[in-house]
């Protein structure tokens, strides 16, 4: 206890402290929002074309199965940026993310009712508009649940890009155990899961304002 | 008005949906497509606003081809109610009724003023608007999407077996909503249902299809039960159409007679008749029997009202005699059944 309030005393460590956790935010979330983009897009697809559902949820169960470091390795060497480039742990965590999520999307849309689709088309929707006010929105709550997943999935992989270099509370972990110190370790642990709990905290908070019909009551 | 020329459908599966129909639904009334599963009267319905396009033949609506239109513009000018009603999970019953107003334009405020007027237009109490569908009970939800249908003021209504999905009495109530709808809108309306009771019940006229999408049958109601086409359409048709079809002759020949009353909870003595059992307003509350014991009554009917209830009110009167009463429910006299199948014998002469 004393070691962690006498490392967390210097002005300079706190300041560090905070950049890393900033870093943290921005390497996880980034990925996040844009993979949440890119799953509703291939989603769509799947929903749309049979063979397209097959092949994308089967290269998304491969993508999974890549350990993270050799992605954060090997993305440089395909895309060509600088090994220490944080677009490296972005891209890797964008990847993963959109194949946790592609596969509930599909499925959410597969699961709307097909008399309210057949409704809205019935009723003079176009396409479009049918699939992002009646099928998306139908969508959130499965959506959501993945997105929670892909949260706490994100957050815990970006340390894992400390052992590459890049930012992020990883560093608290490199730095600990290179200088046999567990104080940094305790509070990047610490600071990891609160940022998690934050986070899923957030989602859930997002996901009921979205979805206030998904608590209503049934018939009285 | 709507008219199917000469219309067919074949799906990619080879299977033939309607073959070569040719039919009108005049303006103003309501036409039953009725047939078993496979006799393509879905499809027909679909052909109107172009969920389903025909393999060969037109279909117009008020005289144009509809595949002259657009689908999504042709469809937020027809009103269409599905099976389950369809409506949409995620949005209020006011937000479903106000979807074609908004679709076409409405400003938000406008589109769900016109939707609190529809829910009162079919009997929903205003404070269910701001509920979820989930929150309703069946019958509810399809009156949410009969309102939601009629939000633009269509002047063609689509009904794909709207009722199908709730219980029987529930059902009778939504049937009875919806003359009571079309008396004041005079809608043109084509209705799909397997069930032919409910053809008969609500039909201006029926049109009775067959496996493989061939039209039997296309007549009022009336004329399906005395005179069908041929044995499918008559076995279709089912048991009872003779008496069935009592229901489309009026009772108005039939003499009523005076009987004999006692007000409900005054003293009784036996005798050799049946005497009705009236409350303070006239309205009959049973029967007393010769032997001074009550027994509750047989069915009542409205003078004036169809000929089958006549006999059915004398067919389930212990007494034999069947009650007519005015519509306010005062009794006005008795009939028995002997006079009631004279006026149908005289009728046939």
């Amino acid at each position: 206890m004393g070691d962690i309030a006498k490392y967390l005393s210097d002005a300079g460590t706190r300041a560090a402290l905070l950049d890393m956790l900033l870093d943290h935010v921005y390497l996880s979330l980034v990925p996040l929002v844009v993979s949440v983009v890119l799953a509703i897009v291939l989603g769509l697809l799947c929903h749309r074309f049979r063979q397209v559902n097959a092949a994308l949820i089967g290269l998304s169960n491969v993508v999974y199965t890549i350990p993270s470091l050799a992605l954060f390795a090997i993305i440089p060497a395909v895309i060509g940026t600088q090994v220490l480039d944080p677009l490296n742990v972005i891209l890797a965590l964008t990847v993963y993310t959109t194949a946790l999520l592609v596969r509930p999307v599909a499925e959410a849309l597969a699961a709307v009712p097909a008399h309210v689709t057949a409704a809205a088309t019935a009723m003079g929707f176009r396409p479009l508009r049918r699939f992002f006010t009646v099928e998306l929105p139908l969508s959130v709550p499965v959506l959501a649940a993945g997105v929670r997943v892909g949260s706490v999935s994100n957050i815990s992989l970006v340390s894992v890009g400390a052992l590459i270099g890049t930012g992020g509370l990883g560093t608290l972990f490199t730095d600990g155990f290179r200088q046999r110190y567990l104080a940094p370790i305790i509070i990047g642990i610490v600071l990891t899961l609160v940022l998690a709990l934050v986070v899923d905290l957030l989602l859930v908070l997002l996901r009921n304002r979205l979805t206030p019909w998904a608590r209503a009551g049934g018939a009285p | 008005m709507i008219e199917f020329r000469d219309v067919t459908k074949r799906f990619d599966d080879g299977t033939t949906a309607v073959n070569g129909l040719d039919l009108v639904v005049e303006a103003g009334t309501i036409t039953v497509f009725v047939g078993p599963s496979g006799c393509g009267k879905t499809t027909s319905l679909r052909m109107v606003n172009r969920m389903i396009d025909p393999t060969s033949g037109t279909v117009l609506v008020d005289g144009a081809d509809v595949l002259g239109v657009d689908p999504p513009t042709l469809r937020r000018g027809i009103g269409y109610v599905i099976q389950q009603a369809g409506l949409f999970p995620h949005r209020t019953v006011l937000d479903n009724v106000a979807t074609v107003p908004l679709l076409i334009g409405w400003t938000r405020r406008k589109a769900r003023e016109r939707a609190a007027e529809l829910l009162e237009l079919v009997g929903l109490p205003a404070e269910l608007g701001h509920r979820y569908p989930v929150q309703l009970s069946g019958g509810q939800q399809q009156r949410v999407g009969v309102a939601r249908a009629l939000a633009a003021d269509p002047p063609v209504l689509l009904m794909d077996e709207p009722f199908s999905a709730v219980d029987p009495v529930v059902r009778e109530g939504l049937q009875d909503e919806l003359l009571r709808l079309q008396a004041e809108l005079d809608k043109t309306i084509v209705f799909v249902t397997h069930d032919i009771d409910e053809a008969i019940r609500i039909g201006d006229k029926v049109a009775v299809m067959r496996t493989g999408g061939f039209l039997a049958q296309y007549a009022p109601p009336a004329e399906l039960l005395t005179r069908p086409a041929d044995d499918f359409v008559a076995s279709f048709v089912g048991k009872d159409r003779g008496y069935r079809s009592l229901s489309f002759v009026d009772s108005s020949g039939v003499e009523v007679a005076e009987v004999p009353t006692v007000v409900e909870g005054a003293e009784v003595e036996s005798s050799s008749d049946w005497r009705l059992v009236v409350d303070a307003e006239e309205r009959p509350q049973g029967w007393v029997a010769p032997d001074a014991s009550v027994v509750p009554g047989g069915s009542l009917y409205e003078v004036g009202a169809s000929i089958r209830g006549a006999l059915d009110a004398a067919l389930s009167s212990p007494s034999g005699l069947g009650v007519a009463v005015r519509g306010d429910g005062r009794l006005v006299g008795v009939v028995t059944a002997r006079q009631v199948l004279d006026v149908i014998e005289s009728r046939r002469g």
